[in-house]
C-alpha cells in the first residue's frame, strides 16, 4: 500500500465529521408536459469514512441520489451539502469518485491509460502521474494487465480498471451505481471482498447503490432503505456485523436475520 | 489435442485459406470467360463491345496514355476526398457543438446533397472554369455529405455514462471531443471513407465528362464518339482500378488504427 493511501486512511480517521448532508431534499424532472418526482424530502448525513449501501426497488431515485451528490443533478428544493461545500465545488476538487453499472471504459484505451484519464484532464506532473497510475493497478492486483485492452479483460477485471480509474486522484468520496449487477455470483463475491479491504486501506466514504439485500448487508456499516415514486427515505438500518467479515459471515445466524428485516422492509408498503 | 487431430484442424484451416485466395480469382475468370464467350458466340461486332482479349491488348498498347490520363483523374479524386471529408468532419464538429446551427444548416446540406452530380457538375464549371478545381471540388461534394452525417452520428452517440464520467472529472469541452468523442466517430468515419474512396473517382471521372480534354472521364468520352471500344473499356478498367486500390489503402488504415473493437467496423 502506498503512503498516500495511508496518509489518506489516517486522515478519514482524525476528523469523522458528516460528509454529506442533505436537507429536505427533493429532484424534480421534466418529463414531456408532467414533472416527475425523483426524490422527495430526503434528509441524510453520511459520516467521513462511512460505508453506506442504498438499496430499494427500481424508481427509488438512488442514481439520482448518486448525481446529487456528484453535482450533475441539483436539487430542486433543499439543501445539500458535501465535504463543507458545494457538490459542484467537491467534484472539481476531484473529491468525488464515480463507478458505473458497466465499467464505461474507454475501449481505445489500455487499462493503464484508462486509469490516467482523470489525471490527464487534470493536467499533473506526467511521471509522478504515471507511477501513480500503475501503484493503483497493482492495488486493484491488475498490475500484470497494465497494458490490456478492456476487450481482452474480463468483465470483473473491466470494474477492477473503473475502480482504479475512480480512485486514482484520491477522492474522498467514492459513489457507486450498481457497480457489480452485471457480474457473476463469484465475481461479484470477490470484488466484494475487496471493495471492504479497499475501504478500510483507503478510508474513502462509499455510497453504495445496489438491488441486492444480501450485497447491501455484507458491505454496509448502515443500509438506507428508500421507497420508490417519488423516492424517499424508508429507514435506516444498522449493520450490527463485526467490522473484519468474511463472506462466510452470510452463513451466521446475525446476517440471517439482518437479511430477513431488509427484506420485509423492502416489502412492507409505505 | 492429439496430433491427429491438430493435423486435420491445420489442413482445414490451410485448405480455408486457400479458399479465400482461390475463390475470388475464380469469380473473375469466370466473368471473364463468360464475357469471351458472349462476344465470340454471338459475334458481337467490335463497335458495339469488344472482346476481353482486345482490351488486354489496348491496355498494354496505350499503357503510357493511359496512366497520364489517370494522373489528373487520381489528383481529382483525392484531393476531392480529403477536402470533402476534411470539411465534413468540421462542420461535424460544429453541429455537434451548437444544435442551432445544425437546426439551420443541415437542412441546407441535405438539399445540396439532393441535387444530382451531373447536374451540380456544369454549375461548378461555369463558376470555376476548366482546370483541377471543378473537378475537385465535385469529387469533395460526393465525399462531404456522408461523412457528414456519419460523422454527426459517431461523434454524438458517445456511451452516456462516460459522458456522465468526463462531466465527473470535470473535463472541458475540448478534452471531450479530443479524448472521446473523436476516438468514438473513428469507425464512422472509416465507414463513410470506405465509400468515399470509390465515390471520389465517381465525382472526377463525372466533373472530366462536362468539361475537360485530358483525364479517364474525357477519355471515356472520346473514345464513346469514336466507337473505340477497346480503349473504352480500358479506360473503364482504369478508373476501377484507381477506385479499387483507393479502397484498399483505406481498409488498410482502418485495420491499423481500429484496433478495438467496434460494432461500426465491418
Amino acid at each position: 500500500m502506498s503512503d498516500a493511501l495511508q496518509q489518506q486512511g489516517i486522515n478519514a480517521v482524525l476528523d469523522a465529521e458528516a460528509c454529506i448532508r442533505c436537507r429536505d431534499v427533493s429532484v424534480t424532472f421534466f418529463k414531456g408536459r408532467q414533472s416527475v418526482s425523483a426524490i422527495e424530502g430526503l434528509t441524510l448525513d453520511v459520516k467521513r469514512g462511512e460505508f453506506l449501501a442504498l438499496l430499494g426497488p427500481s424508481g427509488c431515485g438512488k442514481s439520482t441520489l448518486l448525481r446529487l451528490v456528484s453535482g450533475l443533478v441539483a436539487p430542486s428544493a433543499g439543501k445539500i451539502d458535501v465535504l463543507g461545500g458545494s457538490p459542484v465545488a467537491a467534484r472539481h476538487r476531484r473529491d468525488i469518485g464515480f463507478v458505473f453499472q458497466d465499467a464505461a471504459l474507454l475501449p481505445w484505451r489500455t487499462a493503464l491509460e484508462n486509469v490516467a484519464l482523470p489525471l490527464e484532464v487534470s493536467q499533473g506532473d506526467q511521471r509522478q502521474r504515471l507511477q501513480r497510475c500503475q501503484e493503483m493497478l497493482d492495488f486493484m492486483g491488475l498490475g500484470a494487465r497494465q497494458d490490456a485492452y478492456p476487450h481482452e479483460l474480463s468483465g470483473g477485471m473491466r470494474q477492477r480498471v473503473s475502480i482504479a480509474r475512480a480512485l486514482v486522484s484520491n477522492p474522498k468520496i467514492l459513489l457507486m451505481d450498481e457497480p457489480f449487477a452485471a457480474l457473476d455470483e463469484i465475481t461479484r463475491d470477490r470484488l466484494n471482498e475487496e471493495l471492504r479491504r479497499i475501504w478500510k486501506q483507503t478510508g474513502v466514504t462509499i455510497l453504495f447503490v445496489t438491488h441486492g439485500i444480501y450485497e447491501a448487508a455484507y458491505l454496509g456499516q448502515r443500509v438506507l432503505m428508500l421507497a420508490a415514486n417519488p423516492g424517499r427515505v424508508k429507514e435506516f438500518v444498522p449493520v450490527e456485523l463485526p467490522e473484519d467479515r468474511t463472506l462466510r459471515i452470510r452463513e451466521s445466524r446475525e446476517f440471517v436475520e439482518l437479511a430477513g428485516r431488509l427484506r420485509s422492509s423492502m416489502e412492507s408498503g409505505s | 489435442m492429439s496430433t491427429e487431430a491438430l493435423r486435420e484442424y491445420l489442413a482445414k484451416r490451410r485448405k480455408e485459406k486457400l479458399q479465400d485466395f482461390a475463390l475470388p480469382l475464380l469469380g473473375i475468370a469466370g466473368l471473364l470467360f463468360f464475357w469471351w464467350a458472349v462476344v465470340a458466340g454471338l459475334h458481337v461486332r467490335t463497335f458495339i463491345a469488344p472482346s476481353p482479349g482486345l482490351v488486354a491488348v489496348t491496355l498494354v498498347r496505350n499503357r503510357a496514355m493511359l496512366l497520364r490520363n489517370l494522373l489528373p483523374t487520381a489528383v481529382e479524386a483525392v484531393g476531392g476526398f480529403l477536402i470533402g471529408n476534411f470539411a465534413a468532419i468540421v462542420v461535424a464538429i460544429v453541429f455537434v457543438h451548437s444544435k442551432i446551427l445544425q437546426k439551420i444548416f443541415f437542412p441546407v446540406a441535405v438539399m445540396l446533397n439532393s441535387i444530382p452530380v451531373v447536374a451540380k457538375a456544369p454549375i461548378l464549371i461555369l463558376i470555376m472554369g476548366s482546370g483541377l478545381a471543378p473537378k475537385t471540388t465535385i469529387a469533395a461534394f460526393v465525399c462531404f455529405f456522408p461523412t457528414l452525417v456519419n460523422m454527426i452520428e459517431g461523434l454524438s452517440s458517445v456511451d452516456p455514462q462516460v459522458m456522465e464520467l468526463m462531466e465527473i472529472i470535470s473535463a472541458s469541452k475540448a478534452q471531450i471531443l479530443f479524448k472521446v468523442r473523436f476516438y468514438h466517430s473513428l469507425p464512422y468515419l472509416f465507414s463513410s471513407m470506405r465509400i468515399a474512396a470509390s465515390m471520389c473517382v465517381i465525382g472526377a471521372v463525372v466533373g472530366e465528362w462536362i468539361g475537360s480534354t485530358k483525364g479517364i472521364g474525357a477519355l471515356i468520352l472520346q473514345a464513346t464518339y469514336a466507337f473505340d471500344t477497346g480503349l473504352l473499356y480500358s479506360a473503364i478498367l482504369m478508373s476501377t482500378l484507381l477506385a479499387g486500390a483507393f479502397f484498399v489503402v483505406i481498409a488498410y488504415f482502418e485495420k491499423i488504427t481500429i484496433v478495438w473493437p467496434s460494432e461500426r467496423s465491418h
